[in-house]
């Protein structure tokens, strides 16, 4: 468990830290991730990696986390058409610096949205592995990511930051 | 606001065009990766959104390394919380499979207890194979034969009850429990004592074999590459 914990640990905390957007409730989902591990060993089957089981664990144990804490609500069929109850990015960005601003647009994202950019990008999921972790069809992981890259160019433009695409 | 997002929805992104984030991130498959690689070199376009991808790609990460780490709180609350689990047990519930059961006999015996047993097993292994060179010696026309030396009668005549072969197994020491009860389960075998001298009593089956059919399974047990040695035994 140890050794486990070691390799894992990092990446599920920013994973539900991203999600819960809460330091604590972030390293309190870690212990009750890991602690489910213990006890569920058994069942994993061995057919994905342990890091897609350990993030499908980790997704479903922030969003339970989120509706205790109501202050989120999700709803998949509106997942395109969220608006971000953040920071407007054309407040929150005010540096130049595309890098800069680029991250934080990707803060700026839905929920749904971030949580599919960071599988992809941050996680290295496949398309499969991330529809196992999501639950949701392999087509739609496909659109909701080319989506989520629309809204991050919408949000980029809001802030003066222009990047020829769309 | 709305009119972007429609118009944006109309927009009816490509194949190749959404596979782009995973050919950054690598995690596409090679007929995949290869598709996407025709593409790039055939359309600027697609090339220039894919650059944008990169970007988006290397800041997403440093975004996400930017989050730290948890500190040691979490992992002392996982600590505490295991050690208020209950005890696993592996005997005496009825739930739980013989292969489970056989992995927690092994994991029961203690290192020390295998040291402190080893030589004991050794001696046993010697004075068996003493024994059974002295009968064979003895493999001769005589005044008497053992009723096990019968060439013409199955062994297990002069027995009296029939019995399950039996046979002193000593795994190799990168043997796994996994390989072991997996071995166990192919040869319908069990583990009636065990860890002296880090042999094992197994016995097979339930129901009684020939001289040759218990060589056969000796010799075939030999081969095994986590089996290091086996010896047929009463």
């Amino acid at each position: 468990m140890q050794v486990l914990y070691g390799r894992h640990h990092v990446r599920v905390f920013r994973f539900g830290l991203r999600v819960v957007r809460d330091e604590q409730v972030a390293e309190d989902l870690i212990s009750e991730v890991f602690l489910d591990v213990w006890r569920q060993a058994g069942k994993f089957e061995g057919r994905s990696a342990v890091s897609t089981w350990l993030l499908a664990i980790t997704r479903f144990k922030a969003l339970s986390a989120l509706r205790r804490r109501k202050d989120v609500e999700l709803d998949d069929e509106a997942a395109n058409a969220i608006e971000d109850s953040s920071d407007d990015p054309e407040v929150a960005v005010q540096k130049k610096d595309t890098g800069d601003a680029l991250r934080k647009c990707l803060t700026a994202l839905s929920p749904e949205h971030r949580e599919i950019v960071d599988l992809v990008y941050y996680h290295e999921k496949s398309v499969e592995e991330v529809a196992e972790i999501v639950g949701i069809p392999e087509n739609t992981v496909k659109t909701r990511l080319f989506y989520a890259r629309k809204k991050l160019a919408e949000l980029l433009k809001a802030a003066g930051v222009e990047r020829g695409w769309p | 606001m709305m009119a972007t997002s429609k118009k944006i929805l109309e927009q009816e992104p490509s194949e190749i065009e959404m596979l782009l984030p995973w050919h950054a991130a690598g995690t596409l498959n090679v007929h995949d990766a290869r598709r996407v690689d025709e593409a790039l070199a055939r359309d600027p376009e697609l090339a220039k959104q894919y650059a944008i991808i990169q970007e988006e790609y290397a800041e997403t990460i440093h975004l996400n390394e930017s989050l730290g780490a948890p500190s040691t709180r979490a992992m002392q609350k996982l600590f505490v919380a295991i050690d208020g689990e209950p005890a696993r047990r592996t005997s005496g519930s009825t739930g739980i499979s013989i292969s489970a059961r056989i992995a927690g006999f092994f994991v029961s015996l203690s290192p020390q207890t295998l040291v402190w047993s080893a030589g004991l097993g050794a001696l046993a292994l010697l004075l068996q194979a003493g024994v059974i060179g002295a009968v064979l010696m003895r493999d001769q026309p005589a005044s008497f034969q053992t009723a096990s030396l019968s060439t013409n009668e199955p062994i297990t005549r002069a027995l009296g009850p029939e019995a399950a072969p039996r046979a002193l197994v000593r795994f190799a020491p990168d043997a796994r429990v996994a390989d072991i009860t997996a071995l166990l389960d192919n040869y319908h075998a069990s583990i009636v004592d065990g860890a002296k001298g880090g042999l094992f009593r197994l016995q097979f089956g339930t129901k009684a074999m020939s001289k040759d059919e218990i060589a056969g399974l000796m010799s075939k047990l030999q081969s095994e590459k986590i089996v290091s040695l086996a010896v047929a035994t009463p």
